[in-house]
């Protein structure tokens, strides 16, 4: 019988460049992610946002009950500005979730190891971000049970079926396939976290709960080396339906003959604004989160940094696309594009113009001073001033291209009403709610990824 | 209860490591000593583990560009029969049949399909959901999901004695081997 060699272990000391000082073994990893979740003890400040995020998911329940009671005419609406909050709204969030299938998946692909610490909670805001961006153009359509049969393609009693030429069924397509495949992609994910703790688990109910939802996964060889390579897969797929969900929403106005829409920037434009606002959410989820857990080892201000950077950059070409967007009104020598633009930065809705340019130009350019980068409070105003730049950016897109089409005649002004204000703000209690009760119940950290930061093979003491 | 040629009536036997790089020598040794049905457990994926025991790289990449293909000919095809010759519809004398106009939902099916198909070939391929399985019923196995390596040794195994292999597996100086009951 061939006896192998023993080979010395090793001793290793510090903690891998990913990781705060804390993290030096399986063992800490495991209790530091798992104790956040297995523990009666809630924080107070977790009741404190459930409790604001329920009375925002109240109002939303009215806001949709009223409205389907009484009709789109709650809203704002009027005959040329069509689309309304409803739209600014559906962009806006969908936007915010394209993060964190960037961060999962495009930052895998890219062996960009210290996403491991955010991609899991990422991912959730993901998917509850594409789940409220979804309500606004269902709702939109007024009576939604009225509207299946010419969104999906399905044999119904009146034998006719969807326009495939029109960007709202690719919106359609673009937006169910984003959410299947990121639902998929996170589950597959968690399995084996859940296994982690259905193994932890003290309380018999949460040990079945998370037993079942583990489905047996037991940490064998064959199993991981599928599950890697699956991993892999889904990540190459997500890559691209991410930047094609935001190339498909810019194509509901670029293919359309309004000003201000019909500009051949809108996919790549589109698509770095939704990296921009969704950074900005992440950082202003993530800033608070660790503190509250106490996961400074995990989400360190290497990764706050790194986060910052990637705003700054997807804020420059955003910035290019406003310029481009000013360069070809003028280019084009369009008599209707070089008036939109004049209109939209000194007419009516100026303000919002100049505003836009201030939050998601001028002062975002503080990111560039690594001092900025790495203090939380400045990220954390920066975010929140992005978030409003890029809700800034979809209102000037949808509004004032719409309010002043061709025709003087039909001009008209655009002004939210109440119901406009209780959907939104409705859908950010909704968010909250299903945010922080996915961090109160799943492991909001991919715990099997970050042990494979640890230097294999080493002893860690 | 299921009897293998060598009259044990366990599952297998189950060794127990601190680190991954000793689970990895040991199946290692384990194999070239001509074990085959022998399975590893970690916490984590550990690269050349799975070729280490002798499994062959999978090839669901292969399974996820067919699922891809089908879906994007079904997603361009479903788009074709409903405009050309289900129900064709003149609008503004476009062509029936828009090719560009095809591509953006046509991939969108192409990913989907891939997609569901790779997920499904994950779970089926790995046999879960699995309610039960004997190596749970080691003392100690909840690790192999937080901070412990483990090799097992199935009893189905050609060479498998359980007296011998278990002495070999000791050999490896782990913290614990044990018998893995049904």
């Amino acid at each position: 019988m061939s006896q192998p060699v023993r080979s010395t272990r090793q001793q290793y000391t510090s903690p891998p460049q990913e990781l705060g000082a804390g993290q030096t073994s399986h063992t800490t990893i495991t209790e530091k992610i798992s104790s956040v979740v297995l523990t009666p003890h809630t924080p107070i400040q977790w009741f404190i946002v459930v409790s604001v995020g329920l009375m925002g998911l109240g109002l939303l329940q009215v806001a949709i009950g009223y409205l389907l009671f009484q009709g789109v005419g709650i809203w704002g609406l009027n005959v040329p500005i069509g689309w309304g909050f409803a739209i600014v709204h559906f962009v806006w969030w969908i936007g915010i979730g394209h993060a964190g299938t960037l961060i999962s998946a495009i930052l895998l692909l890219f062996r960009q190891k210290w996403r491991t610490s955010i991609n899991r909670s990422a991912e959730a805001m993901t998917i509850f971000a594409v789940l409220c961006a979804g309500m606004f153009p269902i709702l939109h359509t007024g009576r939604p049970w009225l509207a299946i049969y010419w969104l999906f393609p399905y044999p119904n009693s009146m034998d006719v079926w969807p326009q495939f030429r029109s960007p709202l069924i690719w919106d359609v397509f673009a937006v169910s396939t984003y959410l299947t495949v990121s639902l998929i992609f996170w589950f597959t994910g968690m399995v084996p976290d859940l296994a982690s703790f259905r193994d932890r688990a003290k309380n018999p109910i949460a040990r079945a709960v998370y037993g079942m939802l583990a489905m047996g996964w037991r940490g064998s060889a064959i199993h991981w080396e599928r599950y890697e390579m699956a991993s892999l897969m889904l990540a190459g797929l997500a890559t691209p339906l991410v930047l094609s969900v935001h190339s498909v929403i810019s194509f509901d106005f670029a293919i359309s003959i309004v000003p201000g829409w019909h500009t051949t920037i809108f996919p790549p434009y589109f698509v770095a604004g939704a990296i921009y606002a969704g950074f900005a959410m992440v950082l202003i989820l993530m800033i608070p989160l660790r503190s509250l857990y106490g996961l400074q080892d995990f989400i360190t201000v290497r990764h706050l940094e790194n986060m910052g950077k990637v705003m700054l950059t997807a804020g420059l070409i955003v910035g290019y696309g406003y310029f481009m967007e000013q360069l070809i009104a003028w280019y084009s020598a369009s008599l209707y594009e070089s008036f939109l633009m004049q209109n939209r930065m000194f007419g009516p809705y100026g303000g919002f113009y100049w505003a836009l340019l201030i939050c998601n130009i001028i002062i975002p350019q503080a990111l560039w001073s690594k001092k900025v980068r790495q203090n939380t409070t400045w990220l954390f105003l920066i975010s929140v001033v992005i978030s409003v730049g890029m809700w800034l950016e979809r209102f000037i897109i949808v509004i004032t291209s719409l309010h002043r089409d061709f025709m003087p005649s039909s001009w008209d002004m655009f002004y939210p009403t109440f119901w406009d204000w209780a959907l939104y703000l409705g859908t950010i209690g909704f968010f909250l709610v299903a945010f922080f009760l996915f961090l109160r119940a799943m492991p909001l950290i991919a715990m099997h990824e970050i042990r494979t930061l640890l230097p294999f093979g080493k002893k860690v003491k | 209860m299921i009897m293998n040629q060598s009259g044990s009536d366990s599952y297998g036997l189950m060794a127990e490591f601190e680190t991954p790089e000793e689970l990895l020598e040991a199946a290692r040794h384990t194999y070239s000593e001509g074990y085959r049905t022998i399975d590893a457990y970690s916490p984590l994926p550990i690269h050349g583990l799975a070729a280490a025991i002798g499994f062959p790289r999978t090839n669901l990449p292969i399974l996820t560009f067919i699922c891809g293909a089908v879906g994007a000919i079904s997603g361009y095809a479903l788009q074709y029969w409903v405009h050309v010759i289900d129900f064709p519809l003149n609008i503004g004398g476009r062509p029936l049949h828009s090719g560009p106009m095809f591509i953006p939902v046509a991939f969108e099916v192409t990913i989907l399909f891939a997609a569901l198909g790779t997920f499904l070939a994950l779970w089926i391929g790995n046999g879960l959901p699995m309610p039960y399985h004997p190596v749970f019923n080691v003392e100690g196995f909840e690790r192999a999901s937080q901070d412990r390596f483990f090799l097992c040794i199935e009893s189905r195994d050609a060479l498998f004695d359980a007296d011998r292999t278990s002495s070999f597996l000791r050999g490896f100086n782990p913290v614990e081997v044990s018998t893995v009951d049904w």
